[in-house]
Order: structure tokens, then sequence, then C-alpha cells
């Protein structure tokens, strides 16, 4: 090996690696931390309300009731990070919503194969977003926008009124009312995200969202991996409007408007940045479980329903600037 | 240089071009090029900016393709469909532009692609920081933390992971475009000392710079480019003759001659009881027609030291007068109306300055706007006029005011931010790295500009990563080491030698 003259300078002295880790997953940390405050404040008024912990009931229409909106969260997370955003969540959930109320009927194996068919549906949805923004290099906010109303007008076409049934069986399976089960659900989702960011693919959409010119310039397939992200975007919210459903036992075409800025503000809640390259879905989760908590703490304090989005709102705005100054301090005022 | 080994003319090439053209929107940058760069040696390539040396390493790269004419691998013609095809066939690249993902740490951008995998093919996160670290540790790198962030780290050490990247990927054609730009000369050397172990292996090494001395000290055979067309070949050149043939004129002195700092001439910016550490103190002070250098190892201070001037963000500690009065600089724009007003020129121009898609004649302007309106309007008219004077004052090559000054080279750009500066009458500039990555037709123009300017009383604080420039175009010289000044080189005992060996005294 050379002689210790062809060597660069020495610099500072390094860092520990846990120093490391909190600074680069700070959002993600403060996403958490969120999360369990909102979780200790929930649980105090609940104890001085009802004298005793929240227990397995109150913990299951919790995830229950979060579970459509944190898949749609893990879906935004994974295009946001590319440096895109979907603003056609709504529609995709509003659709594969209303084909779910119709199509899911009959035994175990035919739900199956049209519970598929509908991810798939979803799929495609984020297929046709991600051909426009990779081959027509349109701005996604445009793209999805279109999408989202085309995608809100094909739901109403299929189910014009509210209605139509889920069977019972379904319903029990993906939101079982008696059992957290769906807390399978959510941990398989988190895994899967965890072999994501493991994989060339996720290294990819870490890569463009980083800096697309250079990610090219090391050999990434930039278009092919944006198209990517929003195909397996429109199968999660898809897979959203399949738990809407089974929960509502039944379809509604309007369901999922909601979830285009929820997904939204649970990808910032979250950490994630909206700028891309940076984030993580655990974040986008905790974010998800976040607006619920400030719904049910919002019940709780027996605010009005009607303020309720002025108080959501309010929160929102709060956690992010606090977000921001927490992670600058830790930073360093870098 | 005639005692390094010389790879025969004769030699079969390995990678080149023949007749290559491309053109950008009508303007050319290579037009019926060729070249040729053989196994085991190291071919340098120079050239003004403009000359098509970088887009001639984009072609090689597989970055771009030719418009006509085509890329040569093994004496046979190739299409290269990207990088990642262009790397199948063995040809490594460091473009200009660094390509590191900022936001993912060093070892991930180090090892991309290549990452130690688990029996399921999934990335393993621990061992990708422990394997960067044991690789960089075999290029002799040892400071670099692998876990730290690509944003975290310094230009320098940017382009050293860059450079190991490709590096360690073992290309049998190694295509360096200005690696060398944001190093130290420590860190040449230690490139160098790569680039020679490469060359014996066999390695074929193309290398850009606009340091004639590092081309010189590493090229085995230089190819001097003008136009977007090869001049010629040579084994052995010198510096004189090679200026002649890059830009087609004689450059008599490469550095303008210095008038004197009057004398008497009052203090425009003193710093007393300054730190950037917090800890040592230090101060200096200019006075109102000097030039004083800041010279000193690349990650010693000087950028901390310039932008804490400019209040970007402040110094840690110090006490700034301006023209014999104490001021408070908290940030840019108390700076910018300080006494004389403070001004700085970064060296990452395109970041820190620049609005890069609006016209020239707007980026001049836009310290000037409120007093170049009425009632809020602005009055095109005046706006135009004071910018065509600066644009002939500097020399700024554009075809008009309304150029987007993206669109200009390097050079260029950094003479706009100079003119904005000068119509907002500061009195004091901050030149920090102005002449990095400028060619040596527009680095003399440059250097002549700073004389010009100092002697019509502009106080001048200059940091340049050349040494041999600090050492030619400066009245005095601080050498930082560590955050502090280690030394203080008055005329005559100024020389670029001088400056090296105050900046490294010690410093292992």
């Amino acid at each position: 090996m050379p002689p210790e003259a062809a060597e660069p300078p020495r610099g500072r002295t390094r860092r520990p690696v846990l120093a490391h880790v909190v600074g680069q997953n700070i959002g993600l940390i403060l996403a958490v931390a969120i999360l369990s405050a909102s979780i200790v404040i929930f649980a105090a008024m609940f104890v001085v309300q009802q004298d005793r912990l929240p227990g397995s009931f109150e913990i299951t229409s919790t995830v229950n009731n979060t579970m459509p909106l944190a898949l749609a969260a893990i879906g935004q997370t994974i295009v946001v990070l590319t440096r895109g955003i979907d603003l056609s969540v709504g529609g995709v959930i509003d659709l594969t919503n209303a084909l779910a109320a119709i199509f899911l009927t009959g035994g175990v194996w035919h739900m199956a194969v049209v519970s598929v068919l509908i991810v798939l549906a979803g799929g495609v949805a984020g297929l046709i977003n991600g051909l426009i923004v990779g081959f027509g290099r349109l701005q996604p906010i445009v793209v999805t926008l279109a999408t989202l109303s085309i995608l809100q007008g094909l739901a109403i076409r299929v189910l014009p009124t509210p209605g139509g049934s889920i069977p019972a069986g379904y319903t029990a399976f993906l939101v079982n009312t008696n059992a957290p089960t769906a807390l399978c659900f959510l941990a398989l989702a988190a895994l899967g995200w965890m072999g994501f960011r493991r994989s060339r693919l996720g290294v990819d959409v870490f890569a463009i969202g980083n800096d697309e010119q250079a990610a090219i310039a090391l050999g990434v397939k930039a278009l092919r991996t944006k198209i990517i992200a929003y195909t397996i975007g429109g199968m999660l919210y898809a897979v959203a409007g399949l738990f809407l459903a089974a929960s509502a036992t039944g379809g509604d075409a309007t369901t999922g408007d909601d979830y285009t800025l929820t997904s939204i503000v649970a990808v910032v809640l979250g950490g994630v940045n909206l700028f891309g390259g940076r984030g993580s879905a655990v974040g986008a989760i905790c974010g998800a479980f976040i607006t619920t908590m400030i719904v049910n703490i919002l019940f709780f304090a027996h605010i009005n329903p009607l303020y309720q989005s002025f108080y959501e709102g309010l929160f929102l705005v709060i956690a992010v600037v606090f977000g921001a100054l927490i992670g600058r301090l830790v930073r360093g005022g870098r | 240089m005639s005692e390094a080994p010389v790879a025969p003319a004769e030699a079969a090439g390995v990678v080149g071009v023949r007749v290559v053209s491309k053109a950008f929107g009508g303007v050319h940058a290579l037009r019926g090029a060729s070249f040729a760069a053989c196994a085991g040696e190291v071919h340098g390539l120079v050239g003004e900016n403009g000359a098509g040396k970088s887009t001639l390493i984009k072609l090689l790269g597989g970055r771009l393709p030719p418009d006509t004419g085509s890329v040569m691998l093994d004496e046979r013609a190739v299409r290269l469909s990207g990088t990642a095809d262009a790397a199948r066939h063995g040809i490594g690249t460091v473009f200009q532009e660094l390509t590191l993902l900022p936001w993912m740490s060093v070892a991930e951008n180090l090892l991309i692609g290549r990452e130690p995998r688990s029996a399921i093919g999934l990335i393993r996160r621990g061992a990708l920081a422990r394997e960067a670290e044991a690789v960089l540790a075999g290029l002799g790198i040892h400071h670099i933390d692998p876990r730290a962030l690509a944003a975290e780290v310094s230009l320098a050490e940017r382009q050293i992971i860059e450079i190991a990247r490709v590096i360690i990927r073992r290309p049998r054609i190694l295509l360096l475009d200005e690696p060398t730009s944001s190093l130290a000369e420590r860190e040449v050397e230690w490139l160098f000392a790569r680039i020679r172990e490469l060359r014996d292996q066999g390695t074929s090494i193309v290398f850009t710079s606009h340091r004639w001395n590092e081309i010189t000290a590493i090229a085995d055979r230089i190819t001097i480019f003008r136009n977007g067309q090869e001049v010629g070949t040579f084994t052995t050149i010198d510096e004189a003759k090679a200026i002649t043939l890059m830009t087609g004129r004689r450059v008599d002195a490469l550095y303008p001659s210095l008038p004197p700092v009057p004398d008497g001439a009052p203090a425009a910016l003193a710093l007393a009881h300054g730190s950037l550490d917090g800890r040592t103190e230090f101060a200096f002070s200019l006075a109102a027609g000097e030039i004083l250098g800041i010279g000193g190892l690349a990650g010693q201070g000087h950028r901390e030291l310039f932008l804490g001037l400019f209040g970007a963000p402040a110094l840690r500690r110090g006490r700034i007068s301006v023209g014999g009065k104490p001021v408070r600089i908290a940030n840019p724009a108390d700076a910018i109306r300080a006494g004389f007003g403070i001004a700085l020129v970064p060296e990452d121009r395109k970041t820190e300055g620049l609005l890069l898609s609006l016209p020239v004649r707007d980026n001049l302007s836009l310290p000037l706007l409120r007093r170049i309106s009425r009632l809020g309007v602005i009055r095109g008219g005046a706006e135009m006029r004071m910018s065509r004077e600066m644009i002939s004052g500097l020399g700024i090559r554009t075809p008009t005011p309304m150029q987007p000054v993206g669109a200009l080279s390097g050079g260029n750009q950094q003479k706009v931010l100079v003119g904005r500066w000068l119509l907002a009458e500061s009195r004091i500039l901050l030149l920090y790295d102005v002449t990095r990555g400028v060619d040596v037709a527009t680095k003399h123009e440059i250097c002549e500009l700073m004389v010009r300017l100092a002697g019509e009383g502009k106080a001048i604080l200059f940091y340049s990563s050349d040494t041999e420039e600090l050492a030619h175009l400066c009245h005095r010289v601080l050498v930082l080491r560590g955050g502090r000044i280690a030394a203080e080189l008055n005329r005559p005992e100024l020389t670029a030698e001088s400056i090296v060996a105050a900046a490294m005294r010690d410093a292992a």
C-alpha cells in the first residue's frame, strides 16, 4: 500500500454511530415521539372519563379505523420519495371501494381472485400516472390531479349510489372487530417496507429522489423506477379501498376523497421530506395513527364535530413547526 | 516529465473517438474531433472551458451519444447506451459535476449497485458501512466517516468519495474530468499516487485539469483541445506553448503585475478577537487597495471565515470593523449594508449567488432594484443601460444582456457575480475560490480584473485552492491551519513554496 505521505489530511474526529442514526432518522423519531405523546394524552383522558385504561376494543377500533390511511400513506411515501406527489389517492380508493362493493361475493376463492383483480386495477391506475409522469416529463401534481378527477368520475359510474354489500366473512378477515388482528397486517406492511428499503428498487427510489441526474449517471433507470413507484402506490391505495369497504360493509364512490389530503398529512407528520429522497414509511404509518389519535382526543374533549377539521389543522401546524425546530436543533444549526 | 514512461505513440488505442461532433442547441461543443488513449498511460486533456473536454469525457463515459462520428473501444466503434453500459465495458468516469446523492450515506454512495447482500438479496446495512470503511482504508483514506451523509462532508471529501467510488470498481479505462478542482495539494498527491498505481497495472487514464503543474506532473501524453477539436498530442510541451495552442493567441504573462498598496491606505476591514472554533483567536486587517490572500489546506476554516465575515452564518466570535467603525454582522443583509458594503463571491456560484434561469441583466441589477425603480416599478431603460456598462466593463462574454446566466461559462458567471456587487457599490470583496474550474484565458481576465479593482481602491480578501495564484496575486497571504492563522507571508518571501510549507508544517 502507498506511503503515508500519499494520504489526504486527517480531519475532525468521527461521530459515534448512534449520533448518525439519530441525526439521519430524526423525522421518524419525532413521529414516534408525537404518536407516543398523543397516545398518552388519549389514555389519560380515557382514564379520567371511563375509570379504566383503553382496552382491546379501543385498540382494535383505532387500528381498524387507521388501516386505510396507513396503507395510503405508505403508497404516498414511495411516490414522494421519488420527488413526486400523488393526488390520485382519493380517486383510486373511490374506484376500488366501489368495485369491491359490487364484485365481492360468493366463496373464499372468488373473493380472493376479485381482491387481487381490484388491487391490480389500482396498480393500473398508478401505472398510468407513472407512464404520464415519466414519459411525458410532466409535473406529478398536475398529472395526478387530472387522474384524480377521472377516477372519481369512473367510481360514480361504477356505483352511482352508496350501496352494495361486503360478505361478513370478508369483513371479519380484514377488520376483525373482536381482536386487533389488523396489527398483523400493519406488521406485514412495516416488514414489507424494510425489505423495500434494502432492495435494489428501494435504493433506486431514494437515489432519484436525492438527485435524478446524478442517479442516472450512476446507472439508475430513473424512468422505470418512477413508473414502478406510482404503480406500487396505486396498488396500496387499492388495498386501502378494500379495507375501507370491509369496515363499512358496503361501498361509497366518494368515501376515498379525503384520503388525498390526509395521506399527504400523514406523510408530512411522519417526517418524509416532500422534496424527495428522505423519509420512512414507518414514519408515515405513525403519521396516520397520529391523525386518528387526534380525532380520538377531540372526541373525548367533547369538541363539536363541526370544529374537528379546525383542530386537526391546528395540531398539524403545531406538530410540523415543532418538528422542524427540533430537527434543526439536533442537526446543530446546519 | 520526459522521465515518465511514455506509451509509444503507435500503440493501439484502447479508448477514443473518431471524428465526433456534438452540438447543444446550435452550439458546437465538438466538431470532428478525434482522440485516442492507450493502455498504461495517463493522458492529459487540456484546453479552455468550452474547448470540448467535458463533452468528450461525457461521450467516452456513455453519458451522451455523439451526433456524428463514433466512440472507439479497442479500435472498434461502439455505441454506449448509458453510464451503466460504459461500466460494463470497463469504463469508469468521475464527471465534473459531482454525482453524490446528498441524503444518502457515504457508504451507500460508495457501494451503490454492489452493496453487500443477504441470502435473499436484501442489502445488509450494517455490513455496508463496515465494507465501505474497509474499502476506503484500502485506498489510504481513513478520515471520512462512511456513516455520515454525503451532504455532511466537505467538498474535497465528496470529490474523494466520487473518485474512490470509480476506482474500487476497477475500470480498465478511467476518465477523470477536473478531479482536483476542489482538492488541496496533499489530496492531489493522494490522487496522483492512486493514478500511478492504476497506470502501472495497465489502466488507461484520461485526466483533465486547469492546473498546468498537475498536468505536467502526472500526464505521459497531453492532448490539447481548442474550439471542439484536437490541436495536437505531445509527450513534452512547455506551458507557454501549450497556452498559445489552447487559446490560439499568446498570453505573455499569466498573472498581471500588482501595484503596491498606497502608503497609509486606511483599513477597510478589520477583525479582532476572531474565532472559528470558539477557542483560538486571531486578528487581521485589510487595507483599501490591498489583495489579502488566505491560504492553507482545504478544510482548515477558510470557508467558515469567508461566510462568517458575510454573516452566513456569523462568526462564532470576533469584532468586525469596517472603515474603522465597529459593525455587527449577523446576516448577509448586515454585511451588504455595513459601511463600505461587504460582498461575497462564493465558489459554488450555482447554488450560492446566481439565479441561473434569469437573464444576465436581472442577475446584475438585483441589488439595485430599489435605486432604479420609480413608485415600485423598475425603469427598464436604466436597468438595461447599467447592465450593458457592466458587461462591457468586466468583459462578460454574453450575446445579449437577456441571455440566461446558466448558459454562460463558469468564468463568465463569476464575472456576473462580481459585477453585481460592483453595481451595489461594495468596496470590500470577499472572493472565495472564484477561479475554481475556470479556463486559463478567463482566469487571466479575472486576475486582471482583481488587480484593476484593487488599483481602484477596493479591498479584496481572496482565497484560492490554487497556491500559485495566491502567491502571484496577493500583497500578503495569511495561512490558515486548524482554524487559526499559522503564518503571515509578505513579499518578497511570499512564494507558492512558502505558502505550502506554512500550510503543511506539522499538519500531518
